[in-house]
Parts: C-alpha cells; structure tokens; sequence
C-alpha cells in the first residue's frame, strides 16, 4: 500500500525518512480501525449476550446505549493505576503493553483485499503464528510481576494452556499451507477462487473446527477462560491491574479474536471472494458488494460464534481442557496432515490444481 | 545510512545489550527476559540478511516455546542469590582463563582471516518474490534427507528417554484415575434423581385465646 505515496515523499525527502514516514501511515491506517472495531466488539458483545440473556444490554449512553464504549474507555483512563507493594514496577508496566503489540504487530501482513496489504511477505502464515506465539509473556509476566499467588497461577495455567493449543494451530495452519501451496496470504485466498465449493473450508473441516476452537483457547475466551477463573483465583493474571493497564489487557484480548477470525476467514472460508462465484444469476446479483464487505461479513459472522459460544459453555474443567488439547485436537490434526498429502498426492476434487 | 542498516544497527545494538544484561543481571527471572529480547534482535537481523524463514522459526520455537518452559521453571525456583554468589574471588581465575580460551577459539573460526568481504565475497542479493523458505525446503527434503531424518529420530530418542527417566510405575489401585469418556456422555438422568414424596406442612399454631377459655 502506499507505493506513490512514498515514491512522491522521497522526491524532497530523505529516503529513510519518506519511508518512516509511510510507515506510520500505514500503521494508523490499520490499527485505527481495529481499534474502533474493538471498542464497538465489546458493545456488541455485552448486547448480544444481553439479547441471548432476555436483558436489554447497555442502553442508557447515546442512542441504543451506542456510545458506551466511548464512556468505558473515559472512565479506563480516568481511574487510578494501583502498584502492588513488592510488585516489580517495570514488568508490572511493560506485561500490558507485551500482550498488546504482538496482537497489533500481527495486522501486517493480513490482506483487507487484493494487494491492500500492508507487508507482502511470503512467510505470512509463519509470521502471523511467530507473532502471536509472543503473545504468551504478557500473560506470565503479568502473573510474576504482580507478586500475588492469584495472578500467578492464572500465568501458569494460561501460558500452559497457550503452548498447547499453538500446537495444534499450527499443525492446522500445515494443512493450509499444504493445500495453498505458499505461506503467502494473498496467494491462499487466491488459491481459493471460484466459489464456495473451492473454498478450503471442505476438503479441511476438521482443520476448521481444529484451528477455531484454538483460537478461542489463544484468545482466553469462553468455554477456556480458565487463565482468569473469577470463581477460583479472582481474576487470574490481570487480578491487580487496575485502569488503564488493565483496559490494555482487554484491548489485546479483543484485537486477538478480530485477529482469529479475520485468520480463519482468510484460511478457510475464501477471505475477500464471494461466495457465489461462478453461479449464474447469484453472482451477477451479487456483484456490487465490494472485497473488504464480504471480509467483514465473514468475520463478523465468526465474530459472533465467539459472543454466542461465551453466552452457551460453562468453563472447562483444567484437566478436561488439557485432555481436548493434548489427546484430541493435536492426533487429529497429525492424521488430517497425512490426509491431506493423500488428497494432494490424487489430485482429489477442484482444490489441488 | 540507508533505512535498512539502521534497522540493522538498532537490532544489533539491542541484541548486544540485552546479551550483555542476560549474563550481568541477578534475577534469573529478568535474565531469561533479557534473552527472550536478544532472541527477538537477533531474528530480525536474520530477517534484513534475506533469511526469514530461520528469523522467524527462531522467534517461534525459542521465544515462543523453549524460553516459556524455562521461564515456567525460572518463576518457580527460590533461588537465595547470596549462596550463589559465594565463592566469586576463588573460582575468578578459572572463570577468567576459560573466557580467554572461549575468545581464542571463537577468534580463529570468526576471526578476519575467514570472515569480511574478500572472503566470503558480496552477499547474493535476491528478487522481492524469492522465497527463503522454499529454498530451505527444497535443499533439506533431497540432498540433506537422511542428516534431516537421522536428526528427527536423534529428538525422538531424546524424547523417550527423558520419559523414561521420569516414569514412575505405581501399581494398579494406588493410583485413581477418572474416565473422561464416561463424564463427558454423562446424562442429566444419571446426576439428578427426581424423587416423589408427600408435601409436609407444619401443624398451625393455636391462637393463645383459646387456650385460655
């Protein structure tokens, strides 16, 4: 993106400033509305569940309670941030800001679009599943920094919790990669054109389910919040961050779902194609919907399925969540890898062409 | 300076300055973080050396798995630092004759008579579509296939034998185990019993008054 905008800075510029430049440009461009989104994602998380709950929801700020988020926000930054006693100042700061960049830094190779990209880089996948593997220290960072048992053992179970489901994510993200042929994420959805039947969300199914409900244990979301256990250790890691640092926890954990699904909308479901291609009379009918609205039709449905799944499931049971990840995702996958190399090695269905 | 030796030099300045705090610091804990940061620089040099697939397997399988397991352990240790560092003066010299053997050796390998540009000559300097990883791929599945295959059982192997070590065979009954499968089909008519009884309901107490009368 931005190629021109670049290529005229650097007529009266210096050259590494011309870049620095369109760098911060393009980083505004993405992660201002990812922000937005996220702000707005808790609003329609506390409706949705309201809605499934027979309440209202927020309704009393704006129109439709619609500028709640904006008040929360406000009064996040408002309230005072508490230092535990004997709690290690600098790591107690820097847990909330190690688990929010990693969650931002990842949108740099995701493609909103054909070629709206903000890094084109040909290890995308590897990169995204590098990025996020960092994510886990502002977890156990947090849970050591706070110098408080609660907070510690939610690090401990959460940073056990998210070493094992990674696993099984990338085995899932294997698969992809086997199919696409490339690590590059343009290329995967392009290796996914002509309807919903090419998708990859057919010949990779188990894959699908596999590498959503790890995402839902790498997002700590619902039925796999074990890491804050209000009805065990408090709050888990973020049990004495206070304010503004814990709202970024929050912020990372939101930008995190938006993450997996814009992934799992990518991976599986054809990113930015429609999903009527090549039908007749459905594709012409369809043809004004621009690439970014199909995207974000697709990931605010898996949006949803996150907020539906948080007002259905109880917690898991530690043991229990160990046992899906270790006994059931991760066989799974490693049989559906060799699966997979089968399907590749017949050239099965429209998918290995 | 070009935007990319910047990038360079920023990376290397803190891959160098979180090795050096790593080694100085006491806390094991801030030293294992220390590292985790050097590991992170020194990815990213990889990376401007055209090499991002290794740049990128070093963040996730150091960083991302192996310093994780070791911070797990690090955070759990109560360490007294004062016994550890009793003794400093009298193991010195041995300590300081071991760095300056450690200095030779590693100058005569990384040394100017193998390294600079004469030696190795320019770096290749490859198209924006060249994909590292393919490359990595290629070279290790056909000419380096049977070191790749000897490697993967040598982990297999270790993998085993660490499990070994640790097994600690306790006889049947000592043990409780719980049948998942059995909880997870569990049925709400084997948890909860409906059973049917008469309504009991207490004698009213009499009025006072009547008593009396």
């Amino acid at each position: 993106m931005f190629d021109a905008l670049q290529a005229f800075l650097s007529t009266f510029l210096f050259d590494w400033l011309a870049i620095l430049i369109t760098l911060v440009i393009q980083t505004v461009v993405v992660v201002l509305p990812i922000m937005l989104v996220v702000a707005w994602l808790t609003y329609a998380e506390r409706k949705v569940i309201g809605f499934m709950q027979v309440r209202m929801g927020p309704n009393r700020v704006g129109p439709l309670g619609l500028l709640q988020p904006i008040a929360d926000a406000l009064k996040l930054m408002t309230k005072e941030v508490i230092f535990p006693d004997q709690a290690n100042k600098y790591l107690f700061i820097i847990a909330p800001i190690l688990a929010l960049a990693p969650a931002v830094a990842a949108w740099a190779v995701i493609p909103f679009g054909d070629g709206m990209v903000v890094a084109d880089v040909n290890a995308g996948l590897l990169y995204i599943l590098a990025v996020t593997s960092i994510i886990v220290y502002g977890t156990i960072v947090a849970g050591w920094a706070s110098n408080s048992k609660y907070a510690f053992l939610g690090a401990l179970r959460g940073s056990a919790q998210k070493i094992s489901y990674e696993i099984a994510m990338g085995f899932a993200l294997v698969t992809v990669l086997m199919i696409a042929g490339s690590m590059n994420l343009t290329d995967i959805v392009n290796g996914q054109q002509g309807g919903m039947l090419n998708w990859y969300l057919l010949p990779l199914l188990p894959m699908f389910f596999v590498y959503f409900i790890s995402g839902l244990a790498e997002t700590n979301r619902t039925p796999f919040d074990v890491i804050e256990g209000e009805a065990e250790i408090v709050a888990g890691f973020h049990v004495d961050y206070s304010g503004m640092t814990f709202g970024v926890f929050m912020l990372a954990e939101y930008a995190m779902m938006i993450l997996i699904s814009f992934m799992t909308a990518i991976m599986f479901l054809g990113g930015w194609l429609s999903p009527f291609e090549g039908i007749p009379v459905l594709e012409s009918l369809f043809s004004w919907v621009p690439q970014l609205g199909w995207l974000a039709f697709k990931v605010s449905l898996l949006l949803f399925v996150f907020l539906w799944l948080r007002a259905t499931f109880p917690r898991y049971r530690y043991d229990q969540l160990m046992r899906l990840g270790w006994k059931v995702l991760i066989p799974l996958t490693i049989l559906w890898v060799f699966v997979v190399g089968a399907m590749k090695y017949f050239s099965f269905g429209p998918w290995f062409n | 300076m070009t935007f990319e030796l910047f990038i360079f030099y920023l990376l290397a300045t803190i891959a160098s300055v979180s090795g050096l705090m790593m080694i100085t610091i006491k806390d094991p804990v801030k030293a294992a973080l220390w590292l985790v940061l050097a590991f992170i620089a020194t990815a990213g040099v990889w990376i401007t050396a055209q090499a991002e697939f290794l740049g990128l397997v070093l963040i996730l399988v150091y960083v991302g798995a192996v310093m994780v397991l070791f911070l797990f352990v690090v955070m759990m240790l109560d360490i007294n630092l004062s016994i550890m560092k009793e003794g400093f003066t009298k193991y010195l010299p041995i300590g300081g004759m071991v760095i300056v053997l450690i200095a030779a050796m590693m100058y005569l390998v990384l040394g100017p008579n193998n390294f600079g540009l004469e030696v190795t000559g320019n770096p290749v300097i490859h198209p924006a579509d060249y994909s590292n990883t393919k490359a990595i791929g290629l070279e290790l599945y056909t000419v380096h296939a049977y070191a790749f295959i000897l490697a993967a059982v040598l982990l297999l192997l270790g993998i085993v034998a660490a499990i070994t070590l640790v097994l600690r065979r306790r006889p049947t009954g000592e043990v409780r185990h719980q049948s998942i499968d059995k909880q997870v089909k569990t049925q709400a008519s084997e948890r909860f019993e409906m059973v049917k009884m008469k309504s009991e309901s207490e004698e009213p107490i009499k009025p006072k008054e009547e008593e009396d009368k």
